[in-house]
């Protein structure tokens, strides 16, 4: 899995919780937060699909590394491939 | 564990809260079951049949309306959570609203889902109050009145520092506590925010087919999320063992058992349930029940002469008092809502007219009448609630215009919404005290709906969903 392709992953579920957002021009170096109307419990549910989806555990602690895009790709990325993927 | 029998969570009641709760939980692959008495959903926002024609219970319209585009209310986020896309729902707005006080409602207050209306009325009756109101809404407006563990702070006291003229008071204070309120003469300040939010600043709204249309919304997204749901089938005693509820016993006699429980009943409900027994509850019952009129008409209540209303709160008295009725009910102050002047669009509309009146009423007045005595005062009462909130509409052309438009009748009583719901004291809005975090004595059992906090049916569909998300889905059990 390369790092564009986990960033889609996210996308992808953004897209999903917040069918409301346009996402199509987030930058990603940028807080997701400050792109975006996004609230603690869209951040659970961006878990919540992780999980549901890809197997993916992403422990309370670790919550600040899903601020943003390149953030999400670099904490993610290993993970999906210690899952194989 | 017998699989069959057990459930990962268990859900007592299939009203708002208990549906959207079951949606979130079974979206994310718990086995939920929603266990609900009556043979329809909707709990307190529930509907009905009498001679083939269709009723909403409770529903005059739905709170927290906004547009889309609009982010970071309540709506959306309950939109967003339940996977919902907003057509689904199919709202259509109120065309206005009104405060109306006085022995003929002469000072009013006129609103609808824009709020510089409602500004621009204070300004024009209370010129000396517009800057402190100002401030009060500005207040309203940053206040987090989501928090699970804001302490509690008296409405009325932060009120008087910002609006200093009593009638005005009252007049803000009466919509926002008919809408929601189970405390008498006062509310706790964050549950006014809720509220003047859902009425004011965002605004009413409803399907054309009313409260049906949310609840198969949600319904269908229960069932295609894999949810079980047991009609007819309530629950009659949580059976707890050294402060975790081991098991549910069923009305069937049956037993069945959940890693968590979620019971959306009410708080003193839920205690009974654990004591299985008739005995007062330790957790205070409402003290406020309600009783509302019901008249169908030949012609919308615009082609009697009545306007365009959508809701009018009225109140007759120099004070505005919201207070368990000392008399059977109490019809100096209420609510009309005329559904018909929702803005349906141009090609539809409501097959007939619809003009609803609530007042406050007292339980204990209402629920040990001999049947005989109980039907002579519905009929006494509706007669009296109907000229009461007259006195807010525009005359009619005759004194017997409603009479001759009038095809059908219902009323409910504080009896009723005991007999269909189980809410002790037939407390609509349910305990005083509210229990924002959830938490109970027992550890695996947990409130959502009317006594966790979030008032209005988006509120119990929040709560709902915060309850699941805060001790289930977050918490990673």
């Amino acid at each position: 899995m390369t790092k564009d392709e986990t960033k889609q992953v996210v996308l992808e579920i953004i897209a999903d919780i917040a069918p409301d957002e346009d996402i199509s021009n987030l930058k990603s170096d940028v807080r997701l937060r400050d792109q975006m109307q996004l609230d603690s419990m869209d951040f659970l549910d961006i878990v919540m699909e992780l999980r549901k989806r890809h197997n993916i555990e992403v422990p309370e602690a670790d919550y600040p590394q899903l601020a943003s895009l390149d953030s999400c790709a670099d904490y993610l990325t290993p993970k999906f491939e210690a899952l194989g993927k | 564990m017998n699989t069959s029998n057990h459930y990962d969570v268990a859900i007592i009641g299939a009203g708002m809260a208990g549906l959207a709760a079951g949606i979130r939980l079974a979206h994310f692959g718990k086995k939920v079951c929603i266990f609900e008495r009556h043979n329809v959903t909707g709990g307190l926002n529930s509907f009905y049949s009498i001679d083939g024609r269709k009723y909403d219970v409770g529903l005059h319209a739905m709170t927290n309306f906004v547009r889309a585009g609009v982010k970071g209310t309540p709506l959306t986020k309950l939109l967003r959570q339940l996977r919902i896309e907003r057509d689904e729902f199919a709202l259509c707005e109120q065309k206005r609203s009104r405060v109306a006080f006085g022995p003929r409602g002469e000072v009013s207050l006129t609103f609808t889902n824009d709020f510089t209306v409602f500004e621009s009325e204070v300004a024009r009756q209370f010129p000396a109050q517009i800057d402190g109101f100002r401030r009060l809404v500005a207040l309203i407006r940053t206040y987090d009145d989501v928090s699970l563990g804001a302490q509690p702070e008296s409405a009325r006291t932060v009120i008087r520092r910002h609006v200093t003229d009593p009638l005005l008071e009252d007049m803000l204070f009466c919509p926002v506590m008919y809408y929601g309120s189970a405390t008498e003469h006062d509310m706790e300040f964050g549950q006014f925010v809720i509220m003047f939010k859902a009425l004011f600043l965002e605004g009413f709204a409803r399907p054309l087919d009313g409260v049906r249309v949310i609840l198969r919304v949600l319904l269908d997204k229960y069932r295609s999320a894999g949810g079980e749901r047991r009609m007819k089938c309530g629950v009659q005693k949580i059976v707890t063992r050294d402060g975790h509820a081991d098991a549910l016993l069923l009305d069937d006699g049956t037993e069945v058992t959940a890693t968590h429980v979620i019971s959306t009943v009410g708080a003193p409900e839920t205690e009974r349930l654990m004591s299985g027994g008739e005995a007062a509850t330790k957790h205070p019952t409402g003290a406020l029940s309600y009783t509302e009129t019901i008249t169908v008409l030949d012609r919308e209540p615009a082609a009697l002469g009545w306007g365009d209303d959508t809701i009018v709160f009225f109140n007759d008295s120099e004070k505005f008092t919201y207070a368990r009725s000392e008399s059977q009910v109490d019809t100096r102050s209420g609510v009309i809502c005329m559904p018909n002047n929702f803005d349906f669009g141009p090609d539809a509309h409501l097959p007939e007219g619809l003009f609803r009146c609530t007042c406050l009423a007292s339980y204990d007045q209402w629920v040990n009448l001999p049947e005989d005595q109980y039907l002579a005062d519905k009929a006494r009462w509706y007669a009296e609630i109907q000229k009461s909130a007259q006195r807010f509409l525009p005359p009619l052309p005759s004194a017997d215009a409603l009479a001759k438009a009038t095809l059908a009748t219902d009323m409910f009583t504080p009896r009723t919404i005991t007999k269909y719901t189980g809410r002790l004291g037939g407390a609509i809005y349910g305990s005083p005290q509210k229990i924002r975090d959830g938490r109970t004595a027992i550890n695996n059992l947990y409130i959502a709906g009317t006594d966790q906090g979030f008032l209005g049916i988006i509120g119990a569909m929040l709560s709902g969903i915060s309850m699941a998300n805060f001790h289930i889905l977050a918490a990673g059990k």
